[in-house]
């Protein structure tokens, strides 16, 4: 079986307000695809989008799997840095990218400075009966 | 520019009436890190008795927990505050996976049930913090976004955090990798457990809460 990789652009998202954010994210990952959302969530809106999936969970959605990826870049020099805040001043949560993922399918997202694994669940066990 | 404002305001306030009350103490993290096992030996060193019941299945702790009137004190420092244990926060809850560790089914449905509500209430609550000790497990992979989201949160709302790496005890322990993922945050590695290290910890508490 294959994986749905489902790509939000940021323009999708931008004038939506924090729930319709969340919502947008949460009805496509429990039609079992794998977001990429372009840029990044606020912080409180992470910490909703976590609530509003404790809220959903029941037997066949058992939660999210979830990462963001934001480009801080350390060891900067001075100009270095007032163009790298100018940049962010200007492109705001547009940076960065969000992988958000069905439970059932990416069992684990792991993440260091330097690169993302997306490991999957066995595809036999991925669906259930409603019971 | 009114943000700034707001938040330097809210400082001054804070700062004015912190040291009048008593303040409450959070403790954070994903499940299984040592939260409880960590309100448990601060309640037995300053009250002599424990605060929860710890197990190694994730989740045991499914509602908020509060010890009030703890009372610490080292040289001329004294510290009076009530302590929050909270339910892990975590993206995914599976009843299957309390049966895969031995739960009936009805037991680790109503425990995933329980589960999803303690993880909503532990949200809910960091708005009442005025200190947050966020438990990371140091043995494991500290650059998980579940970690980045508690404690970007917990900044977000300008409350002062102390990031604990737990289990030092067990070989796997690396709290130099905590302290790299979170560089701008004072990080103690201790065993809650075993009691290690935890005068260093007091200490970090202080300047923290103090």
């Amino acid at each position: 079986m294959g994986l749905t990789i489902q790509f939000i652009p940021y323009v999708e998202i931008e004038n939506l307000s924090s729930l319709g954010r969340i919502k947008k994210i949460l009805n496509a990952v429990k039609e079992d695809k794998i977001v990429l959302l372009q840029g990044r969530l606020k912080k409180e809106e992470e910490a909703e989008l976590i609530k509003t999936t404790m809220e959903e969970i029941n037997s066949e959605f058992t939660g999210i799997e979830l990462a963001v990826i934001y480009p801080e870049p350390h060891n900067l020099d001075f100009f270095r840095k007032v163009k790298n805040n100018f940049i962010n001043a200007l492109l705001g949560d547009r940076q960065g990218l969000t992988i958000v993922g069905p439970a059932t399918i990416v069992k684990e997202i792991k993440k260091d400075p330097n690169k993302i694994q997306l490991f999957t669940e066995d595809s036999s066990k991925k669906r259930r009966k409603k019971k | 520019m009114i943000s700034i404002f707001k938040k330097f305001m809210k400082k001054v306030f804070k700062d004015l009436f912190k040291k009048k009350k008593n303040i409450k103490i959070g403790i954070y993290g994903p499940p299984n890190g040592g939260k409880t096992t960590l309100a448990n030996r601060i309640c037995l060193d300053w009250l002599g008795e424990e605060m929860g019941s710890v197990s190694n299945i994730e989740h045991e702790t499914r509602e908020i927990q509060i010890k009030e009137k703890i009372n610490i004190k080292k040289d001329d420092n004294e510290l009076s505050f009530s302590l929050v244990d909270t339910p892990g926060i975590a993206t995914r809850v599976d009843y299957e996976d309390f049966m895969k560790k031995g739960l009936p089914e009805e037991e680790a449905k109503q425990r995933a049930k329980e589960a999803t509500k303690g993880v909503i209430d532990a949200i809910k609550w960091l708005d009442n913090m005025d200190v947050v000790i966020v438990v990371l497990d140091a043995t494991k992979d500290p650059y998980s976004q579940v970690n980045i989201t508690i404690i970007g949160n917990i900044a977000a709302r300008d409350i002062p955090v102390l990031i604990v790496g737990n289990k030092i005890d067990l070989r796997r322990a690396n709290t130099k990798k905590i302290k790299s993922a979170f560089p701008q945050y004072d990080v103690i590695g201790i065993s809650a457990k075993k009691g290690t290290n935890m005068e260093e910890f007091y200490e970090a508490l202080f300047v923290v809460a103090g």
